[in-house]
C-alpha cells in the first residue's frame, strides 16, 4: 500500500530580493520526484483556510508552499492583522509578488521530492497574481480562480497597487487554466471573455471553465461564498490539469 | 466579490484591544469579505495605530444595514452635543 503521510510546517525561504519571508510547505512522505505548486493566498492573507488548501495540495501528491504575502509588513501578526496592514499600506507591489513567487519555486525546485516541475495557482487577489507571475517567470503550468483586474480598469479611489496586466498576456511562459463564476462581477464574465481573447490571439494554451450559479469565491469552504457544486468541479479540472502538466 | 472598496483616515482617539488600550492613530474603512462575520460582505473598521504594529488593532465587521445605523447614531449624537464641548482639549 502507497503511503499517505505528509508533514506540514513553517519554513523559511528567500523572497523578493533575499528578504528571508515565512512560507508553509506541505509534502507527502514518500513516493516518486513529484511536482511542485506555489499557493497564493487570497486579499485576506495567509490564513488557516489557505493553508488547509496547501494541504490538499500534499494529499493529491504535490509538493506545496503558501509564502506568506504579508510577511514583510507585519512578521508575525495574526493573519488577519497582517491583512489589515498590508490592506492599509495599498497591497503588495506586483515586484515584490513576482519576487516572492520566484523565491518559493525556486524553493520547490531544489526541494529533494522535487521532479523539477512547479505550477502557480491563487484565488481571489492571488488568481491574478498567479496569472502575474506565469507572465513574469518560467513555470510549467498556471491557475487564475476568479482573479479580479486581470482585465479592467480599477474603480476610482482604487486603493490596491494593482492595474490590468492583461497586456502581459504574449509572455505566458506556461499553459493557464482559469475557473470563474458565472455570478461574479470582479472579473465578470466580460473581462474573463477578453482575457480569453488575448489569450487566443497570443496563441496561448489554456483551458477557462466558468461555473452557472458560482459567484466569486465559490472554493472557500468557510464562507458563504462556497459553492460545493462548482467547486468539487473545479477541483477536478485543477487535478487533471496539474496531473497533464507537473507529471514527471 | 472583492469590492476593494477603501477608506484611510488620519484620527485622534483611544481603542481598547487584544492587549488593552492604545492610542490610535489611523482608521480604514471597507466594504468586503468579513474575516469572522457570517456574510458574504460586510462593512469594515480597522482602528488602528500601526507604529505599535500590525497587532494594535480593534476591527469590527457590521453588515450593511447595521453600519448605516451606527453612522447615524454616531452623526444624530455629535449633532446634539454643543459645539464647545466638541473642540479639541488641549494636551
Amino acid at each position: 500500500m502507497t503511503s499517505d503521510a505528509m508533514r506540514a510546517e513553517t519554513v523559511t525561504i528567500d523572497g523578493n530580493e533575499g528578504d528571508a519571508i515565512e512560507a508553509y510547505l506541505a509534502q507527502p512522505l514518500a513516493g516518486d520526484p513529484i511536482g511542485g505548486v506555489v499557493v497564493i493566498h487570497h486579499l485576506p492573507g495567509y490564513d488557516e483556510a489557505t493553508k488547509e488548501i496547501t494541504r490538499k495540495f500534499a494529499a493529491h501528491g504535490y509538493l506545496a508552499l503558501c509564502p506568506n504575502l504579508y510577511s514583510r509588513e507585519a512578521p508575525g501578526a495574526s493573519p488577519d492583522d497582517a491583512a489589515a496592514t498590508a490592506r492599509a499600506q495599498g497591497g503588495v507591489s506586483d515586484a515584490q509578488l513576482v519576487g516572492d513567487v520566484a523565491g518559493a519555486a525556486a524553493f520547490l525546485r531544489s526541494h529533494a521530492s522535487s521532479n523539477g516541475k512547479v505550477a502557480t495557482i491563487g484565488y481571489c487577489s492571488g488568481g491574478r497574481q498567479s496569472f502575474l507571475a506565469a507572465c513574469s517567470l518560467d513555470l510549467d503550468a498556471a491557475v487564475d480562480c476568479y482573479g479580479a483586474f486581470v482585465v479592467g480598469t480599477p474603480p476610482e479611489g482604487f486603493p490596491l497597487s494593482v492595474g490590468p496586466i492583461v497586456h502581459l498576456t504574449p509572455d505566458l511562459s506556461c499553459p493557464l487554466l482559469g475557473l470563474f463564476g458565472a455570478e461574479d462581477q470582479y472579473p465578470s464574465p466580460e473581462q474573463v471573455d477578453e482575457l480569453e481573447q488575448a489569450l487566443q490571439a497570443a496563441d496561448k494554451e489554456f483551458e477557462f471553465h466558468t461555473f452557472e450559479g458560482a459567484g466569486h469565491a465559490f472554493f472557500a469552504v468557510n464562507r458563504p461564498s462556497y459553492r460545493p457544486e462548482a467547486a468539487n468541479e473545479g477541483w477536478e479540472r485543477i487535478w487533471e490539469f496539474f496531473g497533464r502538466h507537473l507529471a514527471g | 466579490m472583492c469590492t476593494y472598496q477603501t477608506t484611510t483616515l488620519t484620527i485622534e482617539g483611544s481603542g481598547k484591544g487584544a492587549e488593552g488600550w492604545f492610542r490610535l492613530t489611523d482608521a480604514t474603512v471597507y466594504f468586503d469579505h468579513p474575516v469572522h462575520a457570517p456574510a458574504a460582505h460586510t462593512l469594515n473598521i480597522d482602528l488602528l495605530n500601526p507604529a505599535r504594529g500590525a497587532g494594535a488593532r480593534v476591527a469590527v465587521e457590521l453588515d450593511a444595514g447595521a453600519a448605516l445605523a451606527l453612522a447615524h447614531a454616531i452623526i444624530e449624537t455629535l449633532e446634539r452635543v454643543p459645539e464647545e464641548l466638541k473642540a479639541t482639549p488641549a494636551p
